[in-house]
């Protein structure tokens, strides 16, 4: 296990100790002992930067399943490790901040810290996996713990709801995932992401490539909340603040991304990725801005501006991918660009979004309100929360001297690309973006001047504002800082952290042994691209004046056609017929499960029997048959007989004893003494237990004592007796399997037992004896509670 | 429905002490002999059973303040803890051992892995059934 292995299961490991931290210093903040997690992480993961483009990437491997291909291959190279500075260290700051932000007092802090570690090893196991399967199983446990981190007040039933719409939504994206990576190891006959990008030129054609890329991107889009899955992300607001600047904005929704990056060089250049990715992502882009404006939760808009900014991603990562296409070899560098542009996006996006996030958690805080039209007038209350809004919020708008001006120009750049380069049509791509740009200004404008100008209402308030504590000021301090830091120096972070991240994103262009020449400037002379940053700021600016004009527009949307009443009414029928259906079958009446038992089994098992066509009646080796035991079987068929017709329910519980003790006296004939034991015991607590039931149960139903009713028993139970006596006829003239007998003439030397049975049962088989008591204990603790429950009910009532 | 059967309660109290030592005999002869954990978990949980029948529910609680369900709990771990403790030595999960060794009043015996094993599936096999049992007797 290498130190990369270690690193991933550091948070695992780390949530075992959460609890007991949690009980034994009471006095201090449990979130002190976490940070120290993504702290180290972080340190530890900066030693590998800055990571030299050209060297291979550092791969550690211990194999997993390795009859089923799985290994778990840890892969670190560009693309991980910018993700994984990011994870660790906004992971660092979220954990400082949330020190301030909950309560020590009020809240469950080890279910907190236990998730949030829980998400932050799934989402590092995610960027560093080479292998699918292990990715897919660290991507359901980002969805995982993102429902448990939603559903952190789940007194709350919008809390509740949000929850379950996200799991929802991003499992089934994930399930379509994974069938999507088994159609790819079909095709290729590969799970690991390295072989796959080898051999990407002969997997396009095979027949499966299609359906696989689309089921992949169908995962892809679940998480990163694209149009028309998006609907789950403005409900994950419910979640405490830190959660959703960490999850929600700069890292989970960011694993879709990293998804359609990582597999560009095995699905890029093929004109469908960048069509339905493009097309997806500006659809996002678009659709997100016009709704961040209507809302009037803070954070409402915050999660309408961040699936319009992962549309934005998404689209430029679509058009990064022609870079790949053989039709523009020519133009591939030029399409680079806006693979460049996307990752760039991705890591100013994760800052001041989570910037943002924390000032509002910290309005939020402080007001007791997040409601735009309560708020208005804290410039002079909170200065410096006003501050590091305004650097967050005109850095999304993409303002100069802030780092989202570079990227949103590189953005423009790559949509003018496309339009350019490829079909006439395309120019319809640089107007939307143009734009939600534009939307995406006034949005910008309404958080910052609606939230701290103005008419201040402390009447509405339910708190007395006042500035933050300086703790929970410091990690968005931080943030706000690179944000500025980053316009400056924007080709330090280009070369040491984008230009390796680029050689993994489009590994073909470089094969040659060349590299990328990343270079980003805030000043590009009188372009296309600044007269669409200027027409935004004049466009922006008179439609946030004229707001109350145009609004009404919103009014007009269909209020009863939406995708969330889409979602609901489906949920809703899906379980009404489910229910319906379960009806159907679960009546309440043991007899009906028992004959559903039984059907199966003859089903199984007789269907078996005729159909291999096994069934041989091979007398010859068998012993004489005994007076004495003619005598037990014709008891046992008395008593058998007994219990069906008799009319008293006590009277048969004594007969269907008998006869298992008569079974016990046979496995003694033929010299099973385990067996006989077994037997003995078996029947002997049954039979209380039967005795103890017997008090409790109903009186005998009419329907037992219909005709029909009686004819259908009597054809069940007749076919499961023949069934079993054919079988039990059959097997003397069969050898399906491997005989066991070694086991027999051994169990002394191999296992030190003379007791074979035994021997078997704890040494041999002593797995499947493991799984039969946790079976046996879980049985048991159903029945606990089956009962209890009852009884908490009735004395409820 | 309480009622004094005395008849059954004397000879129960002699016949519950013979069952629990006979079920434990089961469970170590069952390495070279009929018996086992399965087996002597079953002969105890019936030698409980007919102590609760011959006394009611609330008296055995008594003398016996046993959370059963924690006793199964702890039968499962010791059978999961047998199999890790193969892991540490590097061996597949679940692997099983013995040797003999020479211990005083005993003799020369036979010591397993297997056994310890055992022992968790006998609580196993006891915490589940009485679970079981006690959980419908109790319920009124």
């Amino acid at each position: 296990m290498s130190w990369l292995h270690f690193a991933v299961f550091t948070p695992f490991l780390f949530t075992l100790f959460v609890p007991l931290l949690n009980k034994s210093f009471r006095r201090v903040h449990t979130g002190w002992f976490v940070l120290i997690i993504p702290l180290l992480l972080f340190v530890y993961f900066l030693g590998y930067f800055p990571l030299d483009p050209a060297m291979a990437p550092v791969i550690h491997s211990i194999p997993w399943i390795p009859s089923l291909d799985i290994h778990f291959t840890l892969h670190l190279d560009g693309l991980a490790l910018l993700l994984l500075l990011i994870i660790t260290g906004i992971g660092a700051l979220v954990v400082l901040y949330s020190i301030y932000y909950m309560s020590m007092e009020r809240e469950a802090l080890h279910n907190f810290y236990i998730y949030l570690l829980l998400f932050m090893g799934a989402m590092l196991g995610i960027v560093l996996s080479d292998n699918l399967l292990v990715l897919y199983v660290f991507w359901e446990m980002t969805s995982v713990s993102s429902f448990l981190l939603i559903a952190y007040w789940y007194q709350r039933g919008r809390s509740r709801y949000g929850a379950q719409k996200s799991m929802l939504i991003t499992i089934s994206g994930g399930f379509a995932m994974l069938l999507g990576f088994l159609m790819l190891y079909t095709a290729s006959g590969t799970l690991s992401v390295r072989e796959l990008i080898a051999m990407s030129g002969q997997l396009s054609e095979h027949g499966l490539f299609l359906p696989a890329m689309l089921l992949v991107l169908l995962g892809a889009f679940t998480k990163s909340a694209q149009f028309p899955f998006h609907i789950w992300l403005p409900d994950a607001m419910e979640a405490p603040t830190p959660i959703s600047a960490y999850l929600h904005s700069a890292t989970m929704v960011k694993a879709g991304v990293y998804l359609v990056a990582r597999l560009t060089p095995v699905f890029g250049g093929n004109i469908e990725w960048f069509g339905i990715i493009t097309t997806v992502g500006a659809i996002t882009l678009f659709w997100g801005s016009f709704m961040a404006i209507r809302q009037t939760d803070l954070k409402a808009l915050l999660a309408y501006s961040t699936i319009s900014q992962l549309g934005l991603i998404m689209c430029l990562l679509g058009i990064g991918s022609n870079a790949l296409n053989a039709d523009y070899s020519e133009q591939a560098l030029l399409f680079s660009g806006a693979a460049l542009a996307a990752i760039f996006h991705l890591f100013n996006h994760s800052i001041f979004k989570g910037c943002l996030f924390m000032v509002i958690g910290i309005l939020d805080h402080e007001t007791g309100t997040r409601d735009i039209r309560k708020l208005g007038g804290l410039m002079g209350i909170m200065p410096v929360s006003f501050t590091l809004t305004v650097i967050g919020g005109l850095s999304m708008a993409g303002l100069p001297p802030f780092s989202g001006f570079l990227s949103k120009e590189m953005f423009f750049t790559g949509v003018l690309t496309a339009a350019r380069n490829m079909n006439d049509w395309l120019v319809v791509l640089p107007i939307v973006a143009w734009v939600a740009s534009i939307l995406t200004f006034v949005y910008c404008l309404i958080l910052v001047f609606r939230t701290f100008t103005g008419k201040y209402q402390p009447e509405r308030l339910d708190k007395t504002p006042h500035e933050a504590p300086i703790g929970m000021l410091i990690p968005p301090g931080v943030l706000a800082l690179l944000v500025i830091v980053f316009f400056f120096i924007p080709n330090v972070v280009g070369a040491s952290l984008l230009r390796p991240a680029m050689h993994s994103i489009l590994p073909q262009l470089v094969e040659d042994g060349g590299t990328f020449d990343v270079h980003i400037s805030a000043w590009h002379g009188f372009n296309m691209e600044l007269a669409m940053t200027a027409g935004i700021i004049a466009l922006g600016s008179l439609l946030y004046i004229y707001l109350k004009k145009w609004s009404g527009i919103y009014d007009n949307l269909p209020r009863r056609f939406t995708l969330n009443s889409l979602y609901d009414s489906g949920l809703n029928s899906i379980e009404r017929a489910s229910l319906r259906f379960t009806n159907t079958y679960m009546t309440g009446f043991l007899a009906h499960y028992l004959s559903y038992i039984f059907i199966i089994m003859i089903c199984l098992t007789g269907g078996t029997l005729l159909g291999q066509g096994v069934f041989a009646l091979n007398m010859e080796n068998n012993s004489e048959i005994a007076p004495y035991e003619y005598v037990l079987g014709i008891s046992m068929v008395i008593a058998a007989v007994f219990v069906v017709f008799s009319t008293s329910r006590l009277m048969s519980i004594i007969a269907v004893g008998a006869v298992g003790y008569i079974v016990s006296l046979m496995f003694v004939l033929f010299r099973a003494p385990d067996l006989a034991l077994t037997q003995l015991v078996v029947e002997t607590i049954t039979t209380a237990l039967f005795l103890l039931c017997f008090y409790y149960l109903p009186k005998m139903r009419r329907e037992l004592t219909r005709l029909r009713f009686k004819l259908s028993s009597l054809v069940i139970s007749l076919g499961v007796g023949i069934s079993l006596t054919l079988i039990g006829l059959s097997v003397q003239d069969h050898n399906l399997f491997e005989p066991i007998k070694s086991y027999f003439e051994n169990s002394y030397q191999l296992a030190g037992a003379k007791n074979i049975v035994n021997a078997i049962l704890v040494d041999f088989r002593a797995f499947d004896t493991m799984l039969e008591i946790v079976v046996l204990f879980t049985a048991g603790i159903g029945v606990y509670n089956l009962i209890k429950l009852r009884q908490a009910r009735r004395n409820e009532k | 429905m309480k009622f004094t059967d005395v008849i059954l309660q004397t000879s129960a109290k002699i016949l519950v002490f013979i069952i629990l030592t006979f079920s434990i005999y089961v469970l170590f002869a069952g390495h070279n002999n009929p018996g086992g954990g399965f087996i002597g978990g079953l002969i105890t949980a019936s030698a409980l059973v007919l102590l609760y029948i011959a006394f009611d529910v609330k008296t055995v609680h008594e003398i016996l303040p046993i959370d059963f369900k924690i006793v199964g709990a702890v039968g499962l771990m010791i059978a999961l803890l047998t199999g890790i403790g193969s892991l540490v030595v590097d061996e597949p999960f679940l692997s099983q051992t013995f040797w003999y060794e020479d211990l005083p009043l005993f003799g020369k015996t036979e010591l397993t892995t297997a056994l310890v094993f055992d022992l968790g599936v006998y609580l196993a096999v006891v915490g589940t059934t009485m679970t079981i049992i006690l959980s419908i007797g109790e319920d009124e």
